[in-house]
């Protein structure tokens, strides 16, 4: 479980964060959403430790947890950004295995059976020779899934996971948030699209733009 | 004809001289260059004020001057600590020199580098030298190799420079001949010469772009 008390951030003295409160419990997925310019990114930003919170504090399993500084392995939290940000120069099954080969040791035989198996569950088994470039948007996005699963992340965030997709796609984004939801995946997911929050949430935050 | 055979042995002589230096510069200052560059676009700022007004030394003031302040200029300085020999004098000039000139390279092209990718190495977990290495060096190499392919292409050319510590490099043995025998055949080959090693340079560069267009 995920438990964000009084979370504050401040960009040179402008309030970004109020106060923010909220709960994530385990496999559950709670969408954050607010207009552009409210802070839903920030706050994703804080969570998955790329901003240092100004307060408040930052619960995993009731334990205090400080994403900024956290070194430790095993409290992952995963993140598909928004641009997805796949490593240019490296092929789709290079993307996958450099995080666990370098950091989590795994041996690379071990590491590509793994990404494999995460590419076939994501229907990417035949791109794994590919570059990032030679990939459609959807299909990037999906390797920024797949890539974020391999370093097995105990929650899993999206930063606006619709908004570069034809509409089309988002439902098939759709399945598989939900599909990770099935497997136990605990999921946070920044969108400005309700409908979208509306079919996949099982809880919503709305972050408001705070005045100071 | 039997001339040039008589006096090729000298200028090749020289020629390796020449390609001596240019090759320990490049091992030396590119490698160098990247980290002076990676500190100039850290957020360390007495870190970045020290290696910019270096940078700033080393390309505001002639190379020539550089050369004969290192090896002449130092031992008066140190009372005679600091003496080198004239071809590490040389090396250690011409080392100094061209980082900085790497350094501004790299700069540019790590400042070319999404932020973005550095984040999703961090939270990929990768720590700062990974990142560095894994993400960042093969991406700004690409971007950097045009331009540093221009600045080895120079470095061929100023390595004559050496002439003025009194070594004995591929243009010194043309003028030597030239001045002893009243003929322009030894400038003409030493010209040839460095054609041909720019040739060779050009080619190498340009196969190593190739490499790094497997990706867009």
């Amino acid at each position: 479980m995920l438990e964000l008390k009084n979370i504050s951030k401040e960009y040179n003295k402008r309030v970004i964060l109020n106060r923010v409160n909220m709960t994530v419990k385990n496999g559950k997925i709670m969408c954050i959403v607010g207009e552009s310019g409210a802070g839903k990114t920030t706050l994703l930003r804080c969570i998955s430790g790329l901003e240092k919170i100004d307060g408040g504090q930052i619960l995993i399993d009731g334990k205090e947890f400080d994403p900024y500084s956290n070194q430790n392995n095993d409290s992952v939290i995963g993140v598909v950004f928004q641009e997805y940000q796949l490593f240019p120069h490296l092929k789709v099954l290079d993307n996958i295995t450099l995080a666990p080969t370098m950091v989590l040791k795994k041996k690379e035989v071990v590491a590509k059976k793994e990404a494999m198996q995460l590419l076939d569950g994501l229907s990417l088994t035949d791109k794994a020779d590919l570059y990032p470039y030679q990939l459609s948007g959807g299909q990037k996005q999906r390797v920024a899934i797949a890539r974020a699963m391999a370093m097995k992340p105990q929650i899993l965030c999206y930063d606006e996971p619709t908004s570069a997709l034809d509409p089309g796609l988002r439902d098939t984004v759709k399945n598989i948030i939900l599909d990770l939801k099935k497997s136990g995946m605990t999921q946070i997911v920044v969108t400005h699209d309700m409908e979208f929050a509306k079919q996949i949430a099982d809880s919503i935050l709305k972050v408001k733009p705070s005045r100071s | 004809m039997s001339y040039i055979l008589e006096i090729l042995p000298s200028l090749l002589e020289g020629a390796q001289l020449t390609l001596k230096i240019f090759l320990w510069t490049i091992i030396g200052s590119v490698p160098l260059g990247l980290i002076v560059g990676l500190g100039l676009t850290s957020r360390l700022v007495p870190l970045k004020a020290v290696l910019k007004f270096y940078v700033w030394l080393m390309r505001g003031t002639p190379l020539l001057l550089q050369l004969i302040f290192v090896f002449y200029g130092l031992p008066l300085i140190g009372n005679g600590a600091l003496t080198l020999q004239r071809y590490d004098a040389a090396l250690f000039a011409f080392i100094l020199n061209y980082t900085a000139y790497f350094a501004e390279i790299f700069r540019g092209g790590l400042q070319s580098i999404d932020r973005g990718q550095y984040e999703s190495a961090k939270v990929l977990r990768l720590s700062y030298w990974q990142t560095v290495r894994k993400v960042i060096t093969p991406q700004v190499l690409k971007i950097v190799l045009p331009s540093i392919g221009n600045e080895v292409i120079n470095l061929v050319k100023d390595s004559s420079l050496v002439y003025v510590i009194g070594l004995g490099d591929l243009l010194r043995a043309g003028n030597v001949a030239t001045s002893r025998d009243v003929t322009l055949v030894p400038l003409i080959l030493v010209g040839v010469i460095y054609l041909l090693m720019t040739a060779v340079l050009t080619f190498i560069l340009r196969k190593l772009e190739q490499h790094y267009s497997y990706w867009k």
